[in-house]
This record gives C-alpha cells, sequence and structure tokens, in this order.
C-alpha cells in the first residue's frame, strides 16, 4: 500500500515538489476563486476612492496602530448586526492598501463609525479619551492636534495606490495636496476642487475646529468620519435580504 | 542494504543498518489510522453538504444549501418576529399611551440602556450626565424641549447635522466676528451671570450695562426674560443648567467664540421604535432624578 510512498520518499527533488503541490492546495483553493468568482466581491460602482486628506488619515490610523484595538469588520452575527449595523462587504474595503480588518477587539468596531459621533467628540476623545468616556483604556493622541500634515508626499501615496488599482485619476494626483487644504476650507476656492473630484457629497469642514492649520487630527478625524460611508452597498444588501 | 523481515516483530526493517542496528519501519497503530481515516471521511462529507471548492466561475453549493448572510437574516427576522409582542404596542401607540402601560415601560427600562449604551453613552456617558459641550440629559431643562415626542425628533433629525430636517443651532461668535466690543462681551457675562445667580459678583463686567447689550442682541433668541426658546434650541440662561461652563470664563468664551454644536442624525442607524424606546428611557430617567 505505501510501496508509491516508499519510492517517492527516495527521491529528494520529486518529494519536495510534491509537498509544494500538497502543501498549497488549500490556498489555490481559498485564493483562486478572488479572481474567478464573481461574486466574492460585489459591485459598487458608485463608490469613490478615499479623498487625500482621508487617505493620510488612514496612513495615521496605521502609523498609530489603532488597528491593533479596532477591527473594522462588521462578521454576519445577530450580535453584531444589532449592534454597528448592517455586516461588512468585501466591496467596502476594496481600495483599502492594507485592509484593516483587525480581529481584535479592546475598542469597538469602527466599520460604519463614520457620522456616528460629531467632529467635537472625535477630536475630545482623541485628545484624551477619559475626558468623554471615563471607563476608557484608550492612549490619548493630543499630539495630533499639534502635528502639522505633511502634504508634499500625498500625490505620491495617491500614484503608489493607483499602481495596486485604486482608481486615482492624473488629475485627482495632480491635486493631491491642494484638495487635502480643500477640505477642510470649506469657504475657500479649493474646496469647489474636492467636490468636483471626489462628488458632491464628500464632506468638506473644519475637523479640528482649528481652522488656521493643517493638523493630523483633520486628516485622522476626516478618516473616522467617512468610514463605511464610501458607497452604501452594505446598506442596500441589508434592505433587500429583509424584503 | 536489504529489506528483510525483523523475526521477533514480524515488521519489515527500513533496510538501514548502523553498527549492527537495524531500525524497523513500524506502521502506524492502527487507531491512529482508523481516526485518519475517519477524518478523511469526514472532510469528503462536509465537501458535499457545504459550500466548499471553485469550480471555474462559481463553486459548489452543497447539498445543505448553507449561507452565512441568509441565515443571518433569518435569524435578525426571528429576533424581531419574537420582540413584536411589545414593540407593536410602542410602534403604533403614543407616548402618554406607553407611559400608561407599565408592562411596556418594563420593556422600555430593559431594552434603554443597551440601546443608550451602543449609541448614546459616548458623548452624554453612560449615566447620561454628559460632559462639557455634551448636555446632561437627566435634566429638566431641555434645549429642544422635554417632551418624548421632540426628544424623539431630536434623535430623529440631530442638530446641526447633515439630515435635510436638521434642528438649526446657531450662537454667533459675537468676539471673534466682531459684533461686540470687548467692554460689551464683560458686560453682558456680567448680566447673564447675575440671571442665575444673582448674588454673583463679577471681577469685571457692569451687570447694569450688559442688561443693555442683552437687550439689543442676545433676546432674538434667549428670548426678554433670558427663559431661552426651544424652536432655535437656545438655551434658558435663568438656570443653573450649564452646557460649556457656567462660570464667568466659560461664559466669556462662549459669546466670544460662539457654539454650534453638532449631534448626528440617527434617523438612518437606528429603527423608529429604537428612537421611540431611548425618548421614553430618558423621560423616564429624568423622572427618577432626585
Amino acid at each position: 500500500m505505501f510501496g508509491l510512498h516508499y519510492w517517492l520518499e527516495s527521491k529528494t527533488v520529486g518529494f519536495a515538489l510534491c509537498i509544494i503541490i500538497v502543501a498549497s492546495i488549500g490556498g489555490v483553493v481559498e485564493i483562486a476563486p478572488l479572481f474567478t468568482i464573481h461574486q466574492t466581491v460585489e459591485d459598487s460602482p458608485e463608490m469613490r476612492v478615499y479623498t487625500p486628506l482621508e487617505q493620510a488619515g488612514r496612513n495615521i490610523y496605521v502609523r498609530e496602530g489603532c488597528y491593533a484595538c479596532h477591527s473594522q469588520m462588521i462578521r454576519t452575527l445577530r450580535d453584531e448586526v444589532e449592534r454597528y449595523g448592517p455586516y461588512s462587504l468585501a466591496v467596502e474595503s476594496k481600495y483599502d492598501h492594507p485592509m484593516l480588518w483587525g480581529s481584535k477587539r479592546t475598542g469597538p468596531d469602527l466599520a460604519r463609525v463614520g457620522g456616528k459621533y460629531s467632529d467635537e467628540w472625535h477630536v475630545a476623545h482623541l485628545v484624551n479619551p477619559r475626558d468623554v468616556v471615563p471607563e476608557s483604556v484608550m492612549p490619548a493622541y493630543a499630539r495630533l492636534l499639534r502635528n502639522e500634515l505633511r502634504t508634499d508626499d500625498l500625490a505620491s501615496h495617491l500614484k503608489a495606490l493607483r499602481a495596486v488599482g485604486v482608481p486615482y485619476t492624473d488629475d485627482m494626483i495632480a491635486n493631491a495636496r491642494a484638495d487635502a487644504y480643500g477640505q477642510v476650507s470649506p469657504d475657500s476656492p479649493l474646496a469647489e476642487g474636492v467636490s468636483k473630484r471626489y462628488g458632491d457629497a464628500t464632506t468638506v469642514r473644519v475637523f479640528d475646529r482649528n481652522p488656521d492649520q493643517l493638523t493630523e487630527m483633520d486628516a485622522l478625524v476626516a478618516y473616522l468620519q467617512i468610514l463605511g460611508r464610501l458607497t452604501d452597498a452594505a446598506h442596500k444588501s441589508t434592505a433587500q435580504a429583509g424584503e | 542494504m536489504s529489506l528483510e523481515r525483523d523475526p521477533k516483530t514480524g515488521w519489515l526493517t527500513t533496510g538501514h543498518e548502523w553498527n549492527g542496528l537495524t531500525e524497523l519501519n513500524t506502521p502506524l497503530p492502527r487507531l491512529v489510522s482508523l481516526f485518519l481515516a475517519l477524518a478523511v471521511l469526514f472532510s469528503v462529507g462536509c465537501w458535499v453538504l457545504m459550500p466548499a471548492w471553485p469550480v471555474g466561475t462559481t463553486y459548489t453549493k452543497g447539498l445543505l444549501g448553507l449561507d452565512d448572510r441568509t441565515e443571518l437574516t433569518e435569524s435578525v427576522k426571528q429576533a424581531t418576529t419574537d420582540r413584536t409582542t411589545w414593540t407593536d404596542q410602542i410602534a403604533t401607540r403614543s407616548f402618554a399611551e406607553i407611559e400608561a402601560e407599565p408592562r411596556v415601560m418594563t420593556a422600555v427600562r430593559q431594552t434603554g440602556p443597551v440601546l443608550f449604551g451602543d449609541n448614546c453613552a459616548a458623548c452624554h456617558g453612560r449615566d447620561a450626565k454628559g460632559g462639557k459641550g455634551f448636555p446632561d440629559l437627566r435634566t429638566t431643562s431641555w434645549l429642544w424641549g422635554g417632551s418624548p415626542e421632540a426628544i424623539a425628533e431630536t434623535i430623529r433629525v440631530g442638530i446641526n447635522s447633515a439630515h435635510p430636517e436638521s434642528r438649526n443651532s446657531q450662537m454667533p461668535a459675537f468676539g471673534r466676528d466682531q459684533i461686540l466690543q470687548r467692554t460689551d462681551i464683560e458686560n453682558v457675562v456680567a448680566y447673564v451671570l447675575s440671571l442665575s445667580d444673582p448674588k454673583e459678583k463679577p471681577v469685571v463686567g457692569n451687570a447694569e450695562a450688559g442688561k443693555a447689550v442683552f437687550t439689543a442682541n442676545c433676546v432674538v433668541c434667549h428670548g426678554s426674560e433670558a427663559k431661552g426658546t426651544a424652536d432655535v434650541g437656545a438655551p434658558n440662561l435663568t438656570d443653573s443648567f450649564w452646557m460649556y461652563g457656567g462660570d464667568g470664563t466659560s461664559i466669556y468664551n462662549t459669546v466670544w467664540g460662539g457654539r454650534q454644536g453638532h449631534m448626528p442624525t440617527w434617523e438612518s442607524r437606528l429603527s423608529p421604535v429604537d428612537r421611540k424606546i431611548l425618548a421614553l428611557y430618558l423621560v423616564d430617567l429624568g423622572k427618577l432624578r432626585p
């Protein structure tokens, strides 16, 4: 019964190749369908990309390690759906590089936090979480309010994202820096460019309550406020299922 | 190198010999092979019953037809149906009728804190005491009216929110936008301080002079008696309830820089029944206040 196996064991290269083939079956079965089966990622033609400011906020989110305690993935479980809202769809993280789904929840899930709280709350909470949530164990990030946002490399960030498939246009890349300022200057001519390139629904306002400076707080709050709102595909799919 | 049968155990040797010692090729114990075979059978069974293998542009769906999302939708639907025994009453009846129904109010008192904790507690605190900029909800002094109807409407549309019917409240920045001079602001702050506490002796400013400033600039929203106007969310200045602090410095900052507090709209996040429960829960909290 093991005759073939005994023979194979004595062939070094052949045996190594067989190990590689067997071990890769699991990977192929899980990864290949993402390319061949259309329904693994839902369609959402109206979904927009992150603005440069939101993308900068996302980079700060990654830099500060927020993902270590906050997931961005509402699973298909009743308690999660009743607490956080519609379960997450694959398409919602289509433009996320890297994705920040996570699985560790020291703090709550943030996949649908956009619009749930006011900017004032986010700023107060990031400056010192204990000021608004006395039992919180989250670290304070008051320095974000003082740090000026680095904007000279935003165009390069967008270009890099385009290389991995995010549909940023040349116009968006050329105006990345201007749009970052425009998104926090509602009354300036720069703001029009943001609405033109990213849609009228894009939030243009002073996120950190300090109109004189573009800070890292502006970027992070802009990012938190767009979480779960790039597309309403998740809300639509739940509504359909409920009928 | 030769394969031999070991005379003692009957197993074959591997053919290796080290200094007179030969290595036995003892097979797996039978029990282990049995479990291995069972595990293989189990996985084959799973492939047949559950969604498993990708096949071109589709995948094997499995005989049981299981799907996470359908299951979830079913369980949420089932839970909603289970709750209709009391949610129906909340959905169809008026606030006054619900408040008169102890059985439904028990459900409100059980569900209210959970809804409040998940959605409202971040700003207003788990005990609804609020904090600077986020009002205490156990108060009797409601900016937009304290009836359950008014509270439910505030929850629905929010304040200065993105909702088209949002409640709008704009306290102008009298100092920053140069509507009033510094001395006028100091005087009006002294006057406002005297409204809630006549014994208060302001450090700067003249309450008498401030009254004229108040009449000219503030009565439009706060009313001639400074009791506030719920239609525009202007607070009563004669009581001891302060959202941004009631000391001289805080009031000065409020008048100088204005206030445009923001409460998000909950219409798309919470169902009408949930919003009604929250309104009833808050009214109920106010009644428990000593």
